[in-house]
């Protein structure tokens, strides 16, 4: 069990100032994230893209704006748990208790969601059936990669997950790669190499073309995909793979009790609280008269979520406002000289 | 302005009256219609507010951006006549475009 006087819940920008601010009026925090990486969308749907209204940065990317927040983070220990989705939040007294699906438990006055528009999870294949066989015959990531040897594998997609996983199974497996269009968007020197093992008879290339339905009797034995033309074609397979991108799901923090307006979790404007006490919501996951989806109101609603927290992370003391240009105490957290 | 119809999976159609300048995804958003969710805000960085345009109207509209077809990909059941409702522009030359919407956004 993990104590801390705040969690926040999302590494992306929001996420990362508001830790960078509890830290500065000196409270401890750390950070789960669903994803790999640290950056959120930023690095997941527009690392490369050219941001032009982060305030005093003319302009940079998704993968600049976040390691500058990381280097600004650079004088606190953060704790981050990646990988990890937050899965649980149960009230114990004036606590919450907090339960990742790896298992983690924290145990704090304060939970902070800094969601973006929730959890990044793969997409499905849309035939309901799939969902029988799913994490064991179909799959949308690979963990152990031997378990295709000398088996028939059927990969979904036209990105470069699927080429590249297309490339490297064909090796030891019969492999077929069905995209819906016949362009794709992995790098060139990774279709290149797929269009010429296909013209080798190495991959079996299907374009134009989606899945329809599957069938087996507890394990995927046959697919049946349908092109174009509404012409449709039965595979004898043994896994289907599918690498269609990450969507953006709410996920469990639909049923933690909070009140919702769609996609968002509503928050008063002081403390940017939800319903639930020590419970906040900053970001492009909150909502309030006049919210504004923008990287920077971000950094003001985390900014007031910190001070809000102090108050249930130090009930006996006082909070005192402070410059960093000033303040020797805050100087000291940061490792800088004061004058 | 252009009169846009919405027809969500279910068969139920909503018309509604869009200015010009404004995309398709953002005159559902503003008219509160279901089935459009744009996660995103227009930025081609998901693909929820995916819509069928139909035939007649597919060649009519402006043509897809770059990169709207890799996003596409990720739409539920993409078809040919799949389109990103934020990528489409309204004028009045589209006055009368009819988009049917998928089963579901993601």
């Amino acid at each position: 069990m993990i104590k801390t006087d705040a969690l926040i819940i999302g590494a992306g920008p929001t996420g990362l100032f508001t830790a960078h601010q509890l830290k500065l009026i000196g409270l401890d925090c750390e950070i789960v994230d669903n994803l790999d990486k640290i950056g959120g969308q930023c690095i997941e749907l527009y690392p490369d893209k050219p941001i032009y209204d982060i305030p005093a940065i003319p302009e940079c990317t998704g993968e600049e704006l976040t390691n500058n927040l990381l280097d600004q983070l650079k004088p606190f220990n953060v704790k981050f748990h990646l990988g990890e989705r937050v899965d649980e939040l149960k009230k114990d007294n004036d606590k919450w208790k907090v339960k990742t699906n790896k298992g983690t438990e924290f145990e704090t006055p304060n939970v902070i969601i800094a969601g973006g528009v929730g959890s990044f999870e793969p997409r499905k294949f849309p035939p309901k059936e799939c969902e029988q066989f799913e994490n064991k015959t179909i799959l949308y990531s690979i963990k152990d990669k031997k378990i295709f040897d000398g088996k028939t594998v059927s990969i979904f997609g036209g990105g470069d997950s699927a080429l590249d996983w297309a490339l490297e199974l064909s090796k030891k497996s019969k492999v077929y790669l069905i995209h819906r269009r016949d362009e794709f968007r992995a790098a060139q020197a990774t279709v290149d190499k797929v269009k010429e093992l296909s013209n080798a008879g190495k991959i079996n290339l299907i374009t134009n073309s989606q899945l329809k339905t599957v069938s087996g009797n507890g394990k995927l034995e046959e697919i049946e995909i349908e092109n174009d033309n509404k012409e449709t074609k039965k595979l004898k397979t043994d896994f289907a793979l599918g690498f269609f991108g990450l969507i953006m799901q709410l996920g469990p923090i639909a049923n933690w009790g909070l009140n919702l307006n769609k996609k968002t979790v509503e928050v008063d404007t002081e403390k940017f609280e939800t319903n639930q006490r020590g419970i906040y919501a900053v970001g492009d996951i909150c909502n309030y008269p006049g919210k504004l989806k923008l990287i920077l109101s971000g950094f003001h609603e985390g900014a007031l979520a910190a001070r809000a927290c102090f108050k249930l992370a130090r009930p006996n003391e006082k909070y005192r406002f402070e410059f960093t240009t000033s303040s020797k105490t805050i100087k000291n957290r940061l490792g800088v000289k004061s004058d | 302005m252009a009169k846009i119809t919405y027809i969500e999976n279910n068969g139920k159609s909503h018309s509604v009256d869009v200015a010009d300048g404004l995309t398709v995804m953002e005159g559902a958003v503003q008219n509160n219609i279901p089935g459009i969710d744009a996660d995103c805000g227009g930025g081609m960085a998901c693909a929820t507010c995916h819509v069928y345009v139909k035939d007649e109207w597919f060649d009519k509209i402006n043509k897809k951006s770059e990169g709207e077809d890799d996003m596409i990909d990720q739409a539920y059941e993409p078809k040919k006549n799949s389109r990103l409702s934020c990528q489409i522009q309204v004028s009045s030359e589209i006055d009368g475009l009819e988009v049917h919407l998928p089963v579901k956004q993601v």
